[in-house]
């Protein structure tokens, strides 16, 4: 059928152009050397002497601050690793605060499932920058939450709760636990819960069936959410912009620094292909597990 | 209307070198177990599967790489495949639509087609308005509709219960009939394809094994595989002992098995002799007159089906021989029980040797 | 049975508290774009004046329609190659580099933002050097959204096509109509529903972006986050309660009655199809 060529080829060309094309272009970008005004960068074939300028130097200054610089000890590994920690922290939040959530909605009457999903989506068809914004009111000194507890008696004081590592976390985990709770939900709605009974047939009581079969079988929607929440949220920039503070930098933030306002366009690519490298792992989990989640049954 | 060769390879032989020559007319059935190739062989009909080799003549047009789309074949799908967004008459309609059926003519046989299913007052209702034996009236109208030179039955009993399919059977064919198209039909239901077939082809593991009339393959099936899939059969494995041109005999664990005709072979070739449960006559005492082909054993286990009782009769050589007998008064032949020592026999026209 | 009433009320409990977690913000901005004055954490008063702000305020009224347009524009791109892109996937078993394919296609909605927006723009710059264009500004916002949109457009098609039984499609070629025939006269009217919460789904995703915008776009050109984030960061703002107070309710209106509907017309099909069975054979 001489239509599927065309029918193939028209998204594989957009994604070849907008999708591989950008990345190869980044990783080229990573290896030349830092340019003046005119060009952000230098070329990187010399053509006079034929000869390919790879300059490594920008990966390397990344990990140590001078040719002589220990290693490890830059700002930049240091907001790799908050960024990991961060994201990896969040993840378990969302898990912690979302998998009941979701399981208790996929318990519900089908009638009041999709009443309840709604409702978990409404605040995410509103703009979420909006919502991260109104944290921003809700944790200030002059806030709700510290008004609150002044009024109440805890604390004569304002707590500093802004740009910490609390009003970063709130504010991740708000952004991503639609994130979590939808693979999650999408995996326990299709399980068979007749294994339940069948296991309480045998002798065991809810909670272990909970642990030994409900859980087990919903590995592929842990797996899934998790990464779902895990990987984009190491880049993430709006929340520590607006709800963290100068020490919770992260390095999605650093890139945008390293690219707009030090210029340093081959090194902020360099930036990028790192956390490119750091997210091919758990990105390639999400595709094993997030690309088919059944459970139990059917 | 024929169709030979025809050949296919997924990773295996589905379909292993077909050849069979349908009447134009007739209701050919294609019969067999999941697996054995019919509905390959259907498929490849109706355009949708090519066969590695082989040719399909239609009228002595090779169709067989053809696209569906151009051949004048249609087929009535096992889900009926009806489409969900448009009513029964735009259905119906489709096929018309797309060969530029002018709009008179079209609406006129819309009309007769619907007649023809008694769908006529359902015109704008949508298919998951219908029920499921309408939903199937539709379908078969809609196959029709553009009068095809061959109409493919896939399964077309299979999602219908047992009481609306025995009256949906003698509908379907009354319709063909009175349409008078050819028709092939695929099942894996042997009641289905005795009772709306003219002929059919037994099919296992991508061959076609006997193609015969259903009393033909019934009374005479050519193999083992063929006695056994069609209703119930008890087999008697043994030698050839006496071969005349009229008559022969076979010598069994049991004794000897007389058979009233001729088989073409060796003495001592081994062979089986097939008799159908219902030939086979029982009774607690000894009957006179039989002079061939009888036998005693022990009742074992006893069914009772209504209609008929079944019995399964353990023989000297403990081979389990299944009999069954019509309730032919509202009394059973209740002086029958387990254990009991009973006498069989059956007429020397009763059995069929086989030779495989 | 003592786990039975702890499951039914822990189940609530914990559903209560996470609405409330969720909700808290919406309903603190709701609040508070009527408020007074300034002030973010005691009610002072009733007053309509962050919302005339919000009238007076020519950014932020420009920034919508930016938005608007975009989304828009995103939403259309995006639904029409996110449904190319479930087709072919669907369809297609086996073609040459399938794997490569479906991994760039559904990449984009798994990746950091960052990464994308980088990317994207080094890709614009080359293009300027090389074609001389396009300039940054709207094109360039509109191919980055519809990037990830088209993502996220696919996986809603694909649920939908897949359920779609394939022997509808076999049959209206078994009725004579050609492969082009059948996407538009059956394919499509079939999965009509997906695309239309395709187009959805992109057009609020690009609305509400903002990295891939702030890395895409150019001078003069500012989409409705933009507005808002540059407000943000310098500080709290009421005049940004009110618009998302204004937000907030057209969501809400939209998602109700698309619920309503939905439940409506669920009920209707299920009454016929009820009818049908006692109807007759």
């Amino acid at each position: 059928m001489p239509g599927r060529r065309f029918v193939i080829g028209v998204p594989y060309a957009w994604l070849l152009i907008f999708f591989l094309l950008p990345f190869l272009i980044l990783l080229y970008i990573s290896f030349v050397d830092m340019g003046n005004e005119v060009h952000p960068f230098q070329p990187l074939w010399d053509s006079e002497r034929g000869v390919l300028l790879l300059k490594f130097e920008n990966y390397w200054s990344i990990f140590r601050t001078g040719p002589d610089g220990a290693l490890f000890q830059t700002l930049y590994v240091e907001s790799y690793l908050r960024s990991i920690a961060y994201a990896l922290i969040t993840a378990l939040l969302c898990l912690v605060i979302g998998y009941p959530f979701a399981y208790f909605i996929a318990r519900s009457a089908p009638e009041t499932r999709l009443i309840l999903l709604m409702m978990l989506m409404l605040p995410f068809w509103t703009s979420f920058m909006l919502r991260v914004f109104a944290w921003k009111g809700i944790l200030s000194d002059f806030g709700v939450v510290n008004q609150f507890l002044i009024w109440v008696g805890l604390t004569d004081e304002p707590l500093r709760l802004l740009y910490t590592d609390f009003s970063m976390l709130i504010g991740m985990v708000y952004v991503y636990l639609p994130f979590m709770v939808l693979p999650l939900y999408a995996n326990l709605v299709k399980m068979d819960f007749r294994l339940l009974e069948a296991a309480y047939d045998l002798g065991a009581s809810p909670f272990k069936a909970f642990w030994l079969i409900t859980v087990p079988l919903s590995k592929p929607g842990i797996i899934a959410g998790m990464m779902l929440v895990f990987i984009p949220s190491m880049g993430e920039f709006v929340v520590p912009s607006l709800l963290g503070g100068a020490d919770n930098i992260m390095i999605g933030r650093v890139v945008w620094d390293e690219m707009f306002i030090a210029n340093n366009w081959p090194r902020a690519a360099a930036l990028a292909v790192l956390m490119l490298v750091l997210i091919m792992v758990p990105m390639m989990l999400y595709f094993r597990y997030g690309v088919r989640d059944s459970a139990g049954g059917r | 209307m024929t169709e030979k060769v025809v050949k296919r390879f997924d990773e295996a032989l589905a379909v292993d070198e077909v050849s069979l020559s349908i009447e134009q007319g007739e209701i050919f059935a294609l019969l067999g177990s999941s697996g054995c190739g019919k509905s390959t062989l259907l498929r490849m009909l109706a355009g949708f599967e090519k066969p590695s080799s082989g040719r399909i003549l239609l009228g002595g047009l090779d169709v067989a790489q053809m696209p569906p789309y151009e051949r004048p074949i249609n087929m009535m799908f096992q889900s009926y495949a009806l489409f969900p967004h448009l009513d029964i008459w735009e259905n119906v309609a489709f096929g018309l639509k797309r060969e530029g059926c002018p709009k008179d003519e079209l609406k006129r046989r819309v009309g007769e087609m619907l007649d023809l299913v008694q769908l006529g007052d359902y015109a704008r209702r949508k298919p998951h308005q219908l029920s499921g034996g309408q939903q199937q009236r539709v379908a078969l109208a809609r196959s029709l509709a553009k009068r095809p030179k061959l109409l493919l039955l896939d399964e077309p009993l299979g999602a219908l219960d047992k009481k609306l399919r025995e009256q949906t059977q003698f509908e379907l064919v009354n319709i063909i009939e009175k349409v008078g198209v050819t028709c092939v039909m695929v099942t894996h239901d042997q009641e289905e394809a005795m009772i709306m077939a003219r002929r059919i082809a037994v099919m296992s593991k991508g061959r076609v094994l006997q193609v015969g009339a259903p009393q033909d393959i019934y009374e005479f099936p050519v193999n083992r595989f063929v006695a056994d899939f069609i209703g119930n059969v008890n087999l008697f494995d043994g030698r050839l002992s006496v071969d005349e041109i009229d008559h022969c005999a076979v010598q069994t664990e049991i004794g000897e098995i007389r058979v009233g005709h001729g088989v073409s072979g060796s003495l001592q070739m081994p062979v089986a002799v097939a008799v159908r449960p219902e030939k086979i006559e029982i009774s607690k005492t000894r009957p006179s007159g039989v002079d061939c082909n009888l036998f005693s054993g022990r009742v074992k286990e006893i069914a009772y089906f209504g209609a008929y009782n079944s019995f399964l009769v353990q023989a000297s050589n403990g081979q389990k021989i299944k009999i069954t007998e019509p309730n032919t008064t509202r009394h059973d032949l209740s002086d029958i029980t387990w254990e009991d020592e009973v006498y069989f026999w059956w007429s020397n026209r009763a059995g069929v040797v086989l030779r495989d | 049975m003592k786990s039975n009433w702890l499951n039914k009320h822990l189940g609530k409990v914990w559903l209560a508290l996470v609405f409330l977690f969720l909700y808290a913000p919406l309903a603190f901005m709701i609040l508070f774009s009527f408020n007074s004055t300034r002030q973010h954490a005691v009610f002072t008063g009733f007053s309509w004046r962050w919302y005339e702000a919000l009238l007076a305020d020519t950014r932020i009224v420009e920034g919508f329609f930016v938005s608007l347009q975009v989304a828009f524009v995103t939403g259309l791109l995006a639904a029409v190659l996110g449904t190319f892109c479930a087709f072919v996937l669907v369809r297609y078993q086996r073609f040459w580099g399938r794997t490569v394919f479906s991994g760039m296609a559904t990449a984009p909605m798994v990746m950091p933002e960052v990464i994308i927006g980088l990317s994207l723009l080094l890709l614009m710059v080359g293009a300027q050097n090389v074609f001389g264009g396009p300039e940054r500004g709207l094109i360039t916002i509109i191919i980055g959204h519809t990037l990830f949109g088209m993502a996220f457009a696919m996986v809603v098609v694909q649920s939908r096509l897949q359920e779609v039984d394939r022997s509808i499609e076999e049959a209206a070629m078994d009725l004579g109509a050609r492969p082009h025939q059948v996407f538009f006269l059956v394919t499509l009217p079939n999965i009509a529903p997906a695309i239309l919460a395709a187009f959805l789904l992109s057009f609020t995703l690009s609305f509400d972006d903002v990295v891939i915008t702030l890395f895409l776009s150019g001078p003069g050109v500012s989409t409705l986050p933009q507005v808002i984030f540059n407000y943000a960061v310098r500080g709290i703002n009421p005049t940004i309660y009110a618009a998302a107070t204004l937000l907030i309710l057209t969501v809400t209106l939209f998602v109700v009655s698309y619920a309503l509907w939905v439940a409506r017309s669920t009920r209707k099909r299920q009454r016929e199809m009820a009818q049908a069975l006692r109807g007759g054979t």
